[in-house]
């Protein structure tokens, strides 16, 4: 369908595509901060990953190999939408093992198997403004940024303390970056805030429909806003295993099995799953 | 099992875009001319939201998707992502347009006359049966010598708010020949300049920008205007000849819609007020598109006042108005939140278990 008479290579015109890309040079100079950008239009909606796409199809190239996952999954609708927009208007490999991808576009989470640095991961993100829980304004919140101006996130972390006893942002949960910008991860579960923190791999948040850009680039300090005497904690799958690969101390989904009625898990990370299945762990 | 729906989603997907082309087939095939010459004020809407002006395209993309509007817009958003931008246009001279359409709400008798043109706005709005059975497929042929007359070619008149400022009764505005802000290359900052303003509303989706109009007009704002002129005609666009920057190529001409409200100039002391002149809206859109136009108009002079209706914010009204932005996230809702939703399970039943 998509033709090479009527579409560029990975679709976007070339000079949008170089634009998209000082920008994302731009976010890994300055880690953690937000980077406007001249966000385009794409076939898929905005507001299903579009910011994620655009960074995808600006860095990828003809050897690429190319792992897209939605809630950790390579079969999810939406992923398999998008890998089949991005392969048919570049032809790239793609694959579900994360270990052999170059590129890996994601939703909602961060893979099992830690990223090297030959690699990248580009996440997809709704609400790039990590204080508009406490300001719906950008012109003001694009202030308090830049004055690093984040009493208001902090009394609304201690005030949620005070109300509910702990702090209860489930995921989406946010992280000071370099001990300088205050970023949304976007909507990750806690569980993956950590592996944020000095990692090997860069890391680039696109949010199409807000039109930012941010990076967090390897080795990079990263920490879930808490309290000195209230620990950051993930959620909790303590007891639980996943029933395909009987997997522990990961992300798991949660379902109900039809036939016993019972509560069983499974591996969130599909392609992890897969994988130790397939080496018989 | 509940989660089913998500493995095998290449598959599912498949077959889903099957379904499409059964729902989309018909019996009689409409042509992509027909839509565009018998659903002109659906494709001038396509095109003023898409902010791509194209005829054909516009009526190819709503063959496509079944007529809908937002998904009409969406595949022309999107085609218009591909092409690069070879050239800016010179600023085009509406004054200078061939006139379909001009009327005055401020004056009875203005220079060139009211001219109703093609209007439905005194039309009796009865369903005419008789189109249930005519079949027009002859008409084509017949050369049509009333529509030839009607494209006003021979119709140009000047500005009616030229009158006003003749007598000093317009605000002073001085020209501003800075190169106008581009909503699509650049994010939008605030206090956002005029030129951002106008533009983010020309593409607006139309309803957006009505109830904000309407919500201004009713009283949670303060802008009831009077239309000085609103005008439908055809406008030339040209851009610098490449080789010598003192010339120029007309490269075509676009059907738009343009308004100028008049609202009195905002004034806060007595003195202000014995020198009170009239400030204007202003309004322009691809195509016939009339309301859009008074809507855009009243949209920008509310913002020129000052309170804290939804119709005075800029950021609200600038930020929530894109069809195809309000569309996709509106929409997105459908997709998996298996990962965030166990996070908020985890922090509930944690909640119950204390």
């Amino acid at each position: 369908m998509i033709d090479a008479k009527h579409y560029n290579f990975a679709f976007l015109d070339e000079g949008s595509k170089r634009e998209i890309r000082r920008s994302i040079l731009k976010a890994v100079a300055i880690p953690g901060y937000q980077v406007p950008f001249g966000s385009r239009e794409l076939p898929i909606g905005r507001g299903w990953g579009t910011g994620g796409i655009q960074i995808t199809l600006s860095i990828i190239g003809k050897e690429d190999v190319l792992k897209v996952i939605d809630q950790g999954s390579d079969d999810s609708v939406n992923a398999v939408n998008i890998k089949k927009l991005v392969e048919e208007c570049t032809g790239v490999e793609l694959t579900t093992d994360s270990e052999a991808a170059t590129i890996i576009q994601s939703r909602h989470r961060i893979p099992e198997i830690p990223m090297r640095n030959d690699q990248i991961l580009v996440l997809q993100v709704p609400t790039p403004e990590p204080l508009r829980i406490v300001e719906p304004k950008e012109s003001v919140t694009k202030q308090m940024h830049a004055e690093a101006e984040y009493s208001g996130m902090w009394l609304s972390l201690f005030e949620d303390l005070t109300q509910y006893g702990e702090i209860s942002i489930s995921s989406e949960y946010p992280v000071m970056v370099e001990g300088r910008y205050v970023m949304n991860p976007s909507p990750i579960p806690r569980y993956d805030n950590q592996k944020l923190n000095n990692s090997d791999t860069l890391y680039l948040f696109g949010a199409g429909r807000e039109k930012k850009i941010y990076a967090i680039p390897p080795h990079t300090d990263v920490e879930s806003m808490c309290f000195e005497d209230v620990p950051f904690k993930t959620e909790d799958f303590e007891g639980k295993r996943c029933r395909l690969c009987g997997a522990q101390g990961v992300y798991l989904d949660e379902m109900i099995d039809e036939s016993t009625g019972e509560k069983v898990y499974e591996c969130s990370d599909t392609g992890f799953c897969r994988g130790r299945r397939e080496r018989g762990a | 099992m509940a989660y089913v729906a998500v493995t095998g989603g290449k598959e599912a997907i498949e077959q889903s875009l099957k379904l499409l082309e059964i729902f989309r087939q018909s019996k009689e095939d409409i042509s992509v001319s027909c839509i565009k010459e018998n659903m002109g004020l659906l494709v001038d809407k396509i095109m003023s939201e898409a902010g791509f002006y194209s005829e054909d395209y516009a009526a190819l993309a709503l063959k496509q998707c079944e007529g809908s509007v937002e998904e009409a817009v969406f595949l022309l958003r999107a085609y218009r992502s591909t092409l690069p931008r070879n050239y800016y246009s010179l600023p085009v001279d509406t004054g200078k347009m061939r006139i379909l359409r001009r009327i005055s709400a401020a004056f009875k008798d203005i220079p060139g006359g009211q001219i109703l043109g093609p209007t439905y706005d005194y039309s009796h709005r009865l369903l005419d049966f008789s189109l249930m059975e005519s079949n027009d497929t002859q008409k084509a042929q017949e050369p049509n010598e009333e529509a030839e007359k009607a494209d006003g070619s021979d119709i140009h008149c000047s500005r009616v708010t030229d009158l006003l400022k003749e007598e000093n009764l317009l605000e002073d505005v001085a020209e501003d020949n800075t190169p106008p802000f581009d909503v699509t290359s650049s994010l939008l900052t605030f206090p956002a300049p005029r030129s951002a303003r106008l533009q983010t509303f020309a593409r607006s989706d139309a309803g957006f920008l009505g109830g904000v109009a309407y919500s201004s007009m009713r009283g949670y704002g303060a802008v009831h205007p009077t239309v000085s002129e609103l005008r439908s005609g055809y406008a030339e666009v040209c851009i610098p000849y490449p080789l010598d920057e003192e010339e120029e190529i007309c490269i075509g001409e676009i059907l738009v819609t343009e308004v100028e409200a008049l609202v009195p100039s905002h004034t806060e002391t007595d003195e202000e007020f014995d020198k009170m002149t009239l400030s204007g809206g202003y309004g322009l859109i691809f195509g016939r598109n009339e309301n859009k136009a008074i809507a855009m108009s009243i949209a920008d002079a509310g913002l020129e006042t000052e309170g804290s209706t939804p119709s005075q914010d800029e950021e609200f009204v600038l930020t929530h108005g894109d069809c195809l932005e309000m569309s996709g996230f509106i929409s997105h809702l459908k997709l998996p939140h298996y990962v965030t939703f166990q996070s908020k399970l985890d922090r509930v039943r944690e909640k119950e278990d204390e």
